[in-house]
């Protein structure tokens, strides 16, 4: 009983920084129709930056903030104005594949500059155990999972109930209307590109103190968020939030439930199903042209 | 003046495959291992071609078909069957199964598309890597043979570069005739409006599975001719990155144009290989390759090529209606 509680709460933390990672994959696709294949190095590089910021001496705060400034310069920033805005108008596959190029421009220059072995991170979050209600659960899951929300609830509140959440809204469902009603669409797509990048830095943040900084754990992760954008729905932020935890979730008890080598399988599997028999996610509308 | 284009094209065409014939003849092992993985690639993104650029269906599986391909050529030979037969059976197995994976695709399309693949490919990868009694597992399977034509031995890399080019050659014939075939015409009509192609009489359902399942057995003849060019396999050559660096190919070199899968394989096979100069550089300085020329034209080379050519059609066009303008005038 107490393994499964470990487990979940194992899993929902994993599943938190999967959100957080998801939430920002389908910004993206919402406000510029930019498939991302490069989310999961996205989430790599950020704490290599702030590795790097380390070795320079800086202290772990200062790292980490200028990681987090890094990343949106280069994920956010440079990302849109270099790769996206060129390549927008010439539909979604094109910009799908330059981004899988970017994915291995990002894996081996790390690999090239840092190092190929895993390096340690420091963690942000206390570790250890403690004891509730008589079970013994990792304190580091816990923490993990309540900074995790803590952001989610704060992208939720901003897209919702701040005047800026609404702009963004109405540009990515409506961008000539939202023109012609004075929405500044430009600035808020460059918006939604930056709040991808500080979602993918925090993510880092999070994770890589659990699974070692390493140049390849980019692939992992991307599909871990991938999957949760999909079998959540992929134009939804809650959709993608549900899809995060639930993949997180189903990934920890597949790993101790069903055998270790098919343990990757069972996400997929149930990607499959969901495309298949409900193509639009669980919590997604559906899109007329593309199911 | 067209006459005369066709006749250039044909020389041009026969230049170089005489050059990839003769050329090769002094070339070292690895120089010739190159080359012949360069054939192979460009059979599976042929294939992938068909899928993607001429029937507009995206897939994010043809590596694991190519290693489909490969495992069934490698257990075939390894236990004694001839590579023809081989390369039969992984063919059918490839048709087969990617006749199945075209299912989805009757049902959802584009990125979901691309996901149900994209899900279908890593799995496949857990199965090459689990099922150890069947593929060795992380071992993999070593000492696969190279096969023996008319008598003649093909250990030697030359011999068996010709028999990847002569493959080469049989499947580019094979995929020429059938993108002029009416099933050509049906899988574009199926890229340009679903819609419009089955209010016009075309079984949209049964050629977008054809799309697949033929697409799919060229990744299969490719995996069936990797398996003895390499002499060994494992499952890590075909996990996600092959399915995602053959649709690379395909959009590098051109969707949807016959030679595109023959640039874009050039790229990405030689392209790292004349790189490698720069030592740890290599792959980066391609990636970023990559994105420059989908930046320039996302269409890849062959759209560069294209664009320039409708261009250059156009101005002769409007030198002509100038040209009868100013006589139309001047007969006035």
């Amino acid at each position: 009983m107490s393994n499964l509680l470990d487990l979940l709460v194992a899993g929902l933390a994993t599943g938190a920084i999967y959100a957080l990672v998801a939430v920002g994959f389908t910004l993206l696709w919402q406000t510029s129709q930019t498939i991302n294949f490069a989310q999961g190095e996205f989430v790599m590089l950020p704490a290599f930056l702030m590795l790097a910021a380390m070795h320079a001496g800086a202290p772990f705060w200062l790292a980490i903030i200028l990681g987090i400034l890094l990343s949106m310069i280069l994920l956010g920033l440079a990302f849109k104005m270099l790769l996206v805005d060129p390549m927008m108008r010439h539909g979604v596959l094109p910009l799908a594949i330059a981004t899988m190029a970017l994915a291995i421009g990002i894996k081996e220059a790390v690999k090239q500059f840092f190092s190929a072995e895993a390096s340690p991170f420091p963690s942000i979050v206390p570790t250890g155990d403690i004891s509730i209600l008589g079970h013994i659960v990792s304190l580091q899951s816990i923490s993990v999972l309540a900074l995790a929300i803590l952001a989610v609830l704060g992208l939720t509140t901003l897209l919702n109930r701040t005047s800026l959440g609404h702009q963004m809204q109405a540009a990515a469902q409506n961008p000539t209307v939202a023109r012609i009603i004075g929405v500044p669409v430009e600035r808020m797509i460059l918006l939604t590109f930056l709040i991808n990048a500080f979602l993918v830095a925090l993510a880092s943040l999070l994770i890589t103190p659990i699974y070692l900084a390493k140049f390849s754990s980019g692939e992992v992760l991307g599909q871990a968020a991938f999957i949760a954008a999909i079998v959540g729905g992929f134009n939804q932020v809650r959709g993608a939030i549900a899809g995060g935890l639930l993949i997180g979730v189903l990934d920890n008890l597949a790993a101790s439930y069903v055998s270790t080598q098919y343990r990757a399988a069972v996400p997929l599997i149930f990607l499959i199903l969901v495309i298949l028999f409900r193509p639009q996610g669980l919590l997604g509308r559906a899109e007329e042209r593309t199911v | 003046m067209s006459g005369l284009g066709k006749s250039l094209k044909i020389a041009l065409g026969l230049a170089v495959i005489a050059g990839l014939i003769i050329v090769p003849m002094n070339f070292n092992r690895y120089g010739l291992f190159i080359l012949s993985q360069w054939a192979v690639m460009t059979i599976a993104a042929m294939g992938l071609n068909l899928t993607l650029g001429y029937a507009g269906q995206v897939s994010l599986a043809q590596g694991a078909f190519v290693g489909i391909g490969a495992y069934a050529a490698a257990i075939m030979t390894t236990h004694g069957w001839p590579l023809p037969v081989a390369i039969l059976v992984a063919i059918i197995l490839s048709f087969a199964v990617g006749w199945v994976l075209g299912y989805p695709a009757l049902r959802v399309q584009h990125h979901y598309l691309a996901f149900v693949t994209l899900a279908f490919s890593t799995l496949a990868f857990l199965v090459f890597r689990n099922e150890s009694w069947l593929t060795g597992g992380i071992y993999g399977i070593s000492n696969i043979p190279r096969p023996h034509f008319f008598g003649i031995p093909t250990n030697k890399p030359l011999p068996f570069y010709y028999v990847c080019l002569g493959s080469l050659a049989i499947v580019s014939v094979a995929v020429w005739w059938l993108i002029r075939s009416p099933w050509g015409r049906a899988f574009m009509a199926l890229r340009e409006n679903p819609l419009r192609a089955q209010s016009l009489g075309v079984d949209t359902r049964r050629y977008t599975l054809m799309a697949f399942a033929i697409g799919s057995a060229l990744g299969g003849v490719a995996g069936a001719l990797y398996a003895p060019l390499t002499q060994y396999i494992d499952p890590v050559p075909f996990n996600l990155s092959l399915s995602l660096d053959l649709l690379m190919m395909v959009i590098v070199g051109g969707a949807g144009f016959f030679l595109g899968p023959f640039l874009g394989a050039m790229i990405a096979v030689l392209l790292p290989e004349w790189l490698r100069f720069t030592e740890g550089y290599y792959l980066m300085l391609y990636a970023v390759a990559v994105m420059l020329l989908l930046i320039w034209s996302p269409t890849g080379i062959l759209g560069i090529l294209d664009r320039y050519l409708a261009e250059r059609r156009t101005k002769a066009a409007s030198a002509l209606r100038a040209v009868a303008k100013s006589r139309l005038e001047t007969a006035q």
